[in-house]
């Protein structure tokens, strides 16, 4: 009898970082399911370059570091990047996009910081962010919603606008895009009209944007199987949301006609995405739970501060990275009391 | 603390594992006895402590349960005889702690016969001095049965205030091992006698036994012996929820107080005690029987034995003999655990044999510990921080300790870490976390950073020692300066006022020395 000497505990631990990478994106599954019903199949090639580039790029950066590449290219978090990068892309961006993403986001937030657990920042939030202030035009390129527009683009016509860049002859922009709520918001109280008057407009729907609001929900239906499956905490998502809910409750009720629902700030742009999928990005967040609490509160201000006064319509990407700066400070001012102290 | 009995109302302790029970499986069939070894092997250094003076040598016949050691404090536990039969050797046999290692052992060949040594009983232990009876308890080797084998003397009288409850642990909360529920059982008059034994050495008012929620048939076997043995009613049974690390002491204690041991400190200092039933009905034996600690009960039990059971195992009988007195091994087995699989230690051999702390050999496969992904970086999602019952921050423990700044490891509070093993149990990144706080520990212990508890009880231990020495170095002066009056024919008259001076300064005020 050969016998081993390796310590407690004795049985192999019951997670995995594949297996909890692969739960995250079974959770997306819903949203991005919704998201090609009311905008067509865009979604999909978005998320099939970005997740080619990042395995390429993942690849790459092993072999130049002399890491190994199986259980790191199988442990899926380059995977996670991409998908929730390609989430926060138009539709029928072109595939450069997706690559430039991708190579800020896995090249340089992950690989230069020392790969998989050591990055400061979101990876996914750093390729957003390079491609918003690299591209800001072919960011704003949206689709309207199925319900709104005059036929969303077959497969076919999707993959050419995406590769080519530009659209067959037989669809115009003019009749395809549209300004996201967020965008609308933006420009319209820009323009000093009432958000009640804004809020008439197609896009919106019953509380958010149309089409935007049942992507969100079906977000936060993943995101409660996370929650159920104990992948992510609690901590992020409630204080998150509770925030969003406290800074605009009051603000709504004292001026609902230059100030937007709660439910609209909730169910527009990425914010229930972020609550869930994003700011829960345990290595760039914090460790303790408190520390968590913390940062989604902070997450939540800053991006309601930038959807204000910011010059990006949605904010919570910057907002998510400029937590990343604060975690931390945050995490040594919400130690835990350990037991006895 | 005082006005809140222990147990009358539970509490949470953070963190935690709700873990598979498999205690049943062991418990099926009665408890049995291996057949008798061919040869005992007792270590002369146990986990916690030294043996004390050796009262034998190679060649000596010895009797069952005759001492084959002296204690010369109360850090020193005595070993006895287990069985009658010839000292064979000192050598050098492989032992358990620290792990893969060899220590010096008495090498007994029993003769068979299993011929007693006279044994002394209390005769009324209920009249019996304190004292006298932790003398006693000293004298017949009690260890903690638990498995942290902390001598049991040392538990029952030290530098503190009065200690008011006495916990009874059988709250035994690692999977698969249930040599207390099996004892519970078998022998709960056994455990409530042993208890009002400790209570009145302690001079506690009252016992609480602590028993798992889980667990079968103790739930009617402890109230008929309470009925039995307890008629003034001092007991009181507490069913704690099966959460590990329910039973370890500082979380047992917060779940039945609300109260935390403090960092330095013992349990004592809240004027608890908490021992292992096992070791309450040890103590009955010894106090009424006059029986030392010689056998135990040992759970043989994992996927990787035929027949998991509990065993009646003499002290020092190897491994292998309980192994093949539970059917022998089943399959391709590749680890043997002392302990449970949460936090037992790994054996290297099957020679290792059973000390006074074996509660539980658990057998595995390699099918059972098999990992199917390598060690990943810390990708800090935070479970193990969410399971961890100390409230500590494992993952930036483990950062520091892999960065070897173990200065700031410990400033983290690494010694409070009770290695529980949650936060490796969860740690997607199969971080062997549990290695890498004992690795530390024992750098920093190296480089002569002590654990303040460590660090406490020793300075306690001296200056209880220190206190004892002096007081009878005072008596002694005090005698000589009497004897030296006397001689040179003083003045008897001012030395009666003296005394009466004394007497009177003494009731007047609260006695500080009065409470010991
Ligand atoms: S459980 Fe493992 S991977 Fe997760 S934070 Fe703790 S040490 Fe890091
Ligand atoms: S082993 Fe230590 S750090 Fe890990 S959970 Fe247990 S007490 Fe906490």
């Amino acid at each position: 009898m050969k016998l081993t000497l390796a310590g407690p505990p004795h049985f192999p631990p019951i997670n995995t970082v594949s297996g909890v990478m692969k739960q995250v994106l079974y959770a997306l599954v819903p949203g991005i399911a919704a998201h090609v019903w009311f905008f067509g199949f865009g979604i999909l090639f978005q998320i099939a370059l970005a997740v080619g580039f990042a395995l390429a790029l993942e690849a790459a950066m092993l072999r130049l570091r002399d890491r190994p590449l199986k259980p790191f290219l199988t442990d899926y978090s380059a995977v996670v990047t991409a998908v929730l990068f390609a989430l926060c892309m138009p539709p029928l961006a072109p595939w450069w996009i997706a690559l430039t993403g991708m190579v800020f986001a896995i090249v340089v937030a992950k690989h230069f910081y020392g790969g998989l657990g050591h990055n400061l920042f979101n990876p996914a939030m750093v390729g957003f962010a390079a491609v918003i202030v690299a591209f800001p035009l072919d960011l704003s390129q949206w689709l309207a919603p199925r319900q709104l527009s005059p036929g969303l683009p077959g497969l076919w016509q999707t993959a050419q606008a995406i590769f080519t860049g530009s659209l067959p002859e037989t669809l115009s922009w003019d009749a395809l895009s549209q300004a996201t709520p967020l965008d609308a918001l933006k420009t319209g109280v820009a323009e000093n009209r009432l958000v009640t008057e804004i809020r008439d407009a197609p896009i919106f729907g019953d509380f958010g944007g149309l089409g935007w609001e049942w992507i969100a929900n079906f977000y936060a239906l993943g995101g409660f199987w996370l929650l159920y499956r104990r992948v992510i905490s609690w901590h992020v998502p409630v204080a998150l949301l509770a925030t969003v809910v406290v800074i605009t409750v009051p603000m709504w009720l004292m001026g609902p006609d230059i100030n937007p629902s709660p439910m609209q700030h909730i169910f527009s742009g990425a914010l229930v995405l972020a609550a869930f999928f994003i700011a829960t990005d345990p290595v760039s967040g914090c460790s303790t739970m408190k520390g968590r609490l913390v940062f989604g509160a902070g997450v939540a201000i800053l991006t309601l501060a930038i959807r204000r006064f910011g010059g990006y319509p949605d904010g919570v990407a910057f907002a998510v990275l400029l937590m990343n700066m604060a975690v931390p400070l945050i995490d040594r001012l919400t130690r835990p009391r350990t037991y006895g102290h | 603390m005082h006005d809140l009995e222990v147990g009358e109302h539970l509490f949470r302790f953070p963190g935690g594992l709700k873990l598979r029970h498999h205690k049943q499986i062991a418990c099926r069939d009665p408890l049995a006895r291996p057949d008798m070894p061919e040869a005992l092997y007792l270590p002369l250094q146990q986990h916690q402590g030294p043996v004390g003076e050796l009262l034998v040598q190679p060649g000596d016949r010895v009797l069952k349960g005759q001492p084959l050691s002296r204690a010369r404090n109360d850090r020193e536990v005595p070993v006895h005889a287990p069985t009658s039969g010839t000292i064979k050797a000192i050598q050098s046999w492989p032992v358990s702690w620290p792990p893969d290692s060899e220590a010096e052992c008495l090498v007994l060949e029993p003769d068979g016969e299993e011929t007693w040594t006279e044994t002394t009983a209390v005769q009324d232990w209920r009249q019996t001095d304190p004292a006298d009876l932790i003398e006693h308890i000293r004298a017949a080797g009690l260890a903690g049965l638990g498995g942290a084998m902390f001598p049991t003397a040392a538990k029952l009288r030290g530098d503190w205030q009065q200690v008011h409850t006495l916990i009874l642990n059988g709250s035994e909360c690692e999977p698969y091992i249930s040599c207390d529920e099996m004892l519970m059982r078998e022998r709960p008059g056994a455990i409530v006698e042993g208890g009002l034994i400790l209570a009145r050495a302690l001079g506690a008012e009252r016992v609480v036994i602590a028993i798992e929620d889980q667990m079968g048939a103790v739930d009617k076997s402890l109230p008929r012996a309470l009925a039995e043995y307890d008629p003034d009613d001092i007991y009181r049974i507490v069913e704690v929820t099966t959460i590990y690390p329910e039973g370890g002491e500082k979380q047992l204690i917060q779940v039945l107080t609300g109260a935390e041991v403090p960092h330095d400190g013992l349990p004592q200092d809240l004027g608890l005690a908490c021992l292992n039933v096992g070791t309450a009905a040890a103590a009955r034996d010894a106090v009424i029987e006059g029986r030392p600690l010689i056998e135990r009960i040992v759970t043989v039990s994992g996927p990787g034995i035929a027949h998991p059971r509990n065993l009646v195992a003499l002290l020092g009988t190897p491994v292998r003999d309980l192994l093949a007195a539970a059917g022998g091994l089943d399959g391709d087995v590749e680890r043997l655990v002392l302990g449970g699989p949460m936090s037992g230690l790994p054996l290297a051999s099957d020679r290792i044999p059973v000390t006074k702390g074996s509660n539980c050999i658990l057998v595995l496969r390699r099918e059972d510990t098999r990992r199917d992904q390598p060690v990943m970086p810390c990708i800090n999602c935070g479970e193990c921080v969410r399971v961890c019952p100390a409230n500590l921050l494992p993952q930036e423990l483990f950062k520091y300790l892999q960065a070897e700044a173990y200065e700031e490891a410990d400033s983290l509070d690494l010694f409070d870490c009770i290695e529980c093993g949650c936060c490796a149990h969860v740690c997607p990144s199969h971080i062997p976390l549990v290695d890498w706080y004992r690795h530390g520990k024992g750098v920093l212990r190296e480089r002569g950073i002590e654990d303040a508890r460590a660090q406490k009880a020793r300075q306690r231990f001296e200056a209880r020692e220190k206190r004892l020495s002096e007081e009878k170095e005072q008596l002694r002066r005090r005698r000589e300066q009497r004897e030296e009056k006397l001689k040179s024919g003083g003045d008897a008259k001012s030395e009666v006022q003296a005394a009466i001076e004394r007497a009177r300064s003494k009731s007047a005020g609260p006695d500080k020395e009065g409470d010991r």
